[in-house]
């Protein structure tokens, strides 16, 4: 069984100009999402305390926010989770003031009476020093590994290719921030490791059509870079499309069975996927041509042909 | 054409086995369970094991286990609830003779711990329990620094007759006014030989001095800072009754505190937060036989009381010593204390350093009391909680210990030394706990998760049941899909998980739910060479060739391309690692070992898997099954 007919001879390359517009297009809407929503950064990057909180009976909210304004948590944004009777409770990083006054049992201290007593489920306090901390480290993380990426693959394959991938791996990143920012989903430390497990993964695909590509280019005499670049992304696309597929249904999997907690990361890669997988289809190989690679790029370095020469 | 070297084959088999060996500890359960140690005072027995059992039999708790193991009281119970409920009971029951800790008992035969198999170590969300990330004020500390500095510069001029008009602390050092331009030099001079590790330079006018303490005197500041604090915590942790606590340096000024288990956050911060200070305190009559006499006779003299020492005499018991009522010197007015080696005669002895006020104290005793006793007191101040009638009862529970005893040999000030100690342990044991009496530098808590076991409970079922539908997921397609070769890689995908779980749990490394995460998506992702492989293979079949060739040019043709493909992704892998923190570090563990598993399984072993269904068959092979 084919999920792709063989021998597809998509001409890609014609579609170029149009998908760099449709790129560009989405890029631009990632780009406006960040600079007017700007991304729902979670407790780990903003510090502040969250705490989850298991009530024996059903509780009034505004009753809860009452009590905790007397208890000096102005501001505090309190929400259910799922059951009536579960709470979680938002608090803003306050600086200067000791964090003590600002963890779970102050929070758990004003709310706790006689008829309704309250446990609590999980609570996450981060100062706001370690918060900007775990942002920098993030950013830090992210240039590391497109950084890491551009070296490897100017080695192995050549610096066009580089830049090509880096530019089409930093756009799938970059939509997929921007759709958090979009839909304002809680961004935090779990969804930055599926960003960068995108990112280890489109890697992975634009690699695996680059390696065609260099095959391609080795092996063939006169035929048009166009030509053969859309030969390679033929000849990789049902690879492409199964790879992405299989993953694809890991992180569903994930996003169904995972839990809260996972459910934003999953998110996070199941949109990575498939950007990851368009883009390499339609935007890796446009961006190389347009960049005019050749079989020179990719013939064995000056040095070698010296050495060569010098054999008897 | 399409092989595969015998050898390779025993590799594989081999690691299968491995594999098997040390992934299987995973598979068997942890009891919740209650540890009972012996504390100074109490004895681990079976008249402890009676104790216990009648405590839960009253309370009506059937308890799986009771027994002494490893030179401890386990008991292992049905669940969590269960668990929480018999550690408050056991704890109320045996006071303080007795540590009582929350604890997951393994239940892996000996015969695989023998091998050194283990499973997984739960992550904090995956086991419940609270983590604390403190910081250390480093500013406070060199403050603190600098004021008793300020009072030795001013001691050092007065020595020297230099007038000065001020010493006072400045954004950046201590700035010395001096009355006179022409004594600067002098002034320098002196300072800087009395205080060697004080930088001094030249001021902003001609009369003006500016100390800083030099770089390597700061990082000795912080790190004995973080040194004393750790220690503290370290031993409050324990007396808190908590199995694995994780107490370490992170970074510079950090500690990072994780108790699993630990529920009673409130109790644990407060324990944590406990000071404690010390007490130079004179040795009233002999220092061996006074205080024995006193507690025969019971005629204790008015000026003094029975403190008990750390070690325990002839009889097991601590051993008393009498000292006077009045306190020659405190813990804040210890400045430093620092463990080295006798210069005279190379044994190990302790120096301390104390502030002019103390120092002077010390001075005006040890001038009329030199052969006399001096005992160094050491005293905690914990708040403890106890439930009497169902209501919370908070005392302060005060615990005063004398580390050393030494007799006054001259005439000191502020700077002595403690000789006479065994080894260099002892030295360096004493100097720390006097460090920690000095009211090291505040600490504050900037980070803190807690997680309630039964959540924990919950992140271990949904982690695993998405790692198992997202395996599920990918056998249902690849069977479906790649028919014959689905089943290769099918088989490839189930060693490479085991591999990954037995190499995580080889290396001891924290599984969280990201990491559960990250195992499923290692799931999907180590497919990809497998999918690589078998579309070259349907891709050389088309193109002519016969199946075995076929078969050996996949493997052969994948394989650049595949390691391309995964060392990118592990540099993202890596990245994760290093920068993240907590459980998005286990996330990253799990891909980094989860690739480089799935890069063994995927070509090596899917390779010798094909070429035992496929080559050296008798009859001519003319499909394949892909």
């Amino acid at each position: 069984m084919e999920l792709f007919p063989s021998n597809s001879k998509f001409d890609f390359m014609r579609l170029r100009r149009a998908a760099i517009a449709v790129a560009c297009a989405l890029a631009l809407i990632a780009l406006a999402a960040l600079l007017t929503r700007g991304l729902n950064f979670a407790l780990d990057f903003t510090g502040g305390t969250v705490a989850e909180l298991h009530f024996e009976k059903p509780v009034e909210l505004d009753d809860l926010r009452e009590r905790l304004d007397a208890a000096g948590f102005d501001g505090a944004v309190v929400q259910t989770i799922g059951a009536s009777n579960e709470v979680m409770v938002r608090l803003q990083p306050r600086g200067g003031e000791g964090a003590a006054a600002q963890t779970a049992d102050a929070v758990l201290q004003a709310v706790q009476s006689q008829d309704n007593p309250v446990t609590l489920v999980s609570s996450d306090f981060v100062g706001p020093q370690i918060g900007d901390e775990l942002a920098y480290n993030g950013v830090l993380a992210v240039v590391f590994v497109l950084v890491g990426f551009l070296i490897y693959i100017t080695i192995r394959f050549e610096w066009k290719f580089a830049v090509s991938a880096i530019v089409t791996t930093f756009f799938d990143v970059f939509v997929v921030v921007g759709y958090f920012a979009l839909v304002q989903r809680e961004f935090d430390l779990t969804v930055l490791a599926g960003v960068m497990s995108v990112m280890g993964y489109s890697i992975n695909d634009k690699i695996v059509v680059f390696d065609r590509v260099r095959e391609n280019f080795r092996s063939s005499l006169r035929v048009s870079p166009a030509e053969l670049l859309n030969a390679s992304v033929n000849q990789t696309l049902s690879r492409t499309i199964i790879t992405s597929f299989v993953a694809f249904l890991t992180v569903v999997a994930l996003y169904l069975y995972g839990g809260r907690s996972l459910e934003n990361m999953a998110e996070s890669q199941m949109i990575g996927i498939v950007l990851g997988t368009l883009s390499s289809i339609f935007v890796a190989c446009p961006l190389l041509l347009m960049l005019n690679v050749s079989k020179r790029d990719l013939l064995p370095k000056a040095r070698d042909l010296a050495a060569l020469e010098r054999r008897p | 054409m399409l092989e595969f070297p015998r050898w390779k084959y025993a590799l594989a088999a081999f690691m299968l086995l491995l594999g098997m060996l040390y992934a299987l500890p995973n598979v068997f359960p942890q009891d919740p369970a209650v540890q009972v140690t012996a504390n100074r005072g109490g004895t681990v027995d079976a008249a402890l094991t009676e104790r216990v059992k009648g405590v839960l039999e009253k309370a009506g708790i059937e308890a799986k286990q009771v027994e002494l193991e490893n030179g401890s009281l386990l008991v292992r119970l049905h669940d969590v609830k269960q668990q929480l409920k018999s550690v408050d009971l056991i704890r109320d029951a045996l006071k303080h003779e007795f540590t009582v800790a929350l604890n997951l008992a393994s239940t892996v035969p000996e015969w695989l711990t023998a091998l050194g198999a283990r499973p997984m170590v739960l992550g904090l969300d995956l086991q419940g329990g609270v983590h604390f990330l403190m910081e250390v004020d480093e500013r406070a500390a060199v403050q603190k620094r600098e004021t008793a500095l300020i009072e030795d510069i001013r001691a050092v001029l007065r020595e020297k007759e230099i007038a000065y008009a001020s010493v006072d602390r400045t954004e950046d050092g201590i700035g010395i006014v001096l009355r006179d331009a022409g004594v600067r030099d002098a002034a320098a001079t002196a300072i800087g030989a009395a205080l060697p590790e004080l930088l001094v330079e030249d001021g902003a006018t001609e009369a003006e001095l500016r100390a800083r303490l030099r770089e390597a005197e700061l990082k000795q500041i912080i790190d004995h800072t973080l040194e004393q604090n750790i220690s503290t915590l370290r031993n409050r942790v324990n007396e808190l009754g908590v199995a694995e606590p994780i107490v370490q340096r992170q970074g510079v000024s950090r500690i990072v505190v994780q108790l699993p288990g630990v529920q009673d956050t409130a109790l644990a911060k407060k324990i944590l937060g406990a000071t404690a200070t010390l007490e130079y305190r004179e040795v009233v009559g002999d220092s061996m036989t006074a205080a024995y006499d006193a507690l025969q006779s019971g005629r204790v003299p008015p000026d003094a009381r029975i403190y008990y020492r750390r070690q325990l005499g002839l009889d097991g018991k601590p051993i008393p010593v009498l000292l006077s009522k009045r306190v020659i010197a405190s813990g804040d007015q210890l400045v430093d204390a620092r463990a080295g080696f006798n210069p005279e005669d190379g044994s190990p002895m302790v120096s301390v350093r104390l502030n002019a006020a103390g120092g002077q104290r010390m001075l005006d005793f040890t001038s009329e009391n030199v052969g006399k006793g001096m005992a160094v007191v050491f005293i905690e101040r914990r708040p403890e909680t106890k439930i009497v009638d169902g209501k919370e009862v908070r005392s302060v529970r005060i615990t005063e210990e004398v580390i050393s005893v030494a007799t006054v040999q001259g005439v000191f000030g502020k700077t002595f030394q403690t000789t006479g100690l065994e080894s260099s342990k002892e030295a360096s044991e004493l100097a720390l706990l006097l460090r920690a009496g000095s009211l090291a530098a505040p600490v504050d808590i900037v980070e803190e998760r807690i997680i309630g076991p039964s959540l924990g409970q919950e992140n271990i079922r949904a982690g695993w049941l998405a790692v198992s539908f997202s395996f599920l997921f990918v056998l249902g397609f690849f069977l479906v899909y790649y028919k014959v070769f689905g089943v290769v890689t099918n088989l490839a995908l189930l060693l490479n998980l085991l591999l990954l779980v037995a190499v995580m749990s080889i290396l001891g490394a924290t599984l969280t739910l990201p990491g559960l995460a990250g195992i499923a998506l290692t799931v999907g992702m180590s497919v990809d060479a497998n999918v690589l492989i078998n579309e070259r293979i349907r891709e050389e079949l088309r193109a002519g060739n016969t199946p075995l060739a076929s078969i050996a040019a996949g493997f052969d043709k994948a394989s650049g391309t595949i390691a391309d493909a995964n060392v990118t992704a592990l540099l993202a892998g890596i990245a994760l690692f290093a920068f993240g923190t907590g459980p998005v570090k286990g996330f990253a563990v799990s891909l980094i070992v989860g690739i480089l598993t799935s890069m063994y399984t995927a070509v090596s072993v899917a390779r010798g898997i094909a070429t035992l269904i496929y080559a050296n068959r008798r009859k001519k092979v003319t499909k394949v099954s892909i």
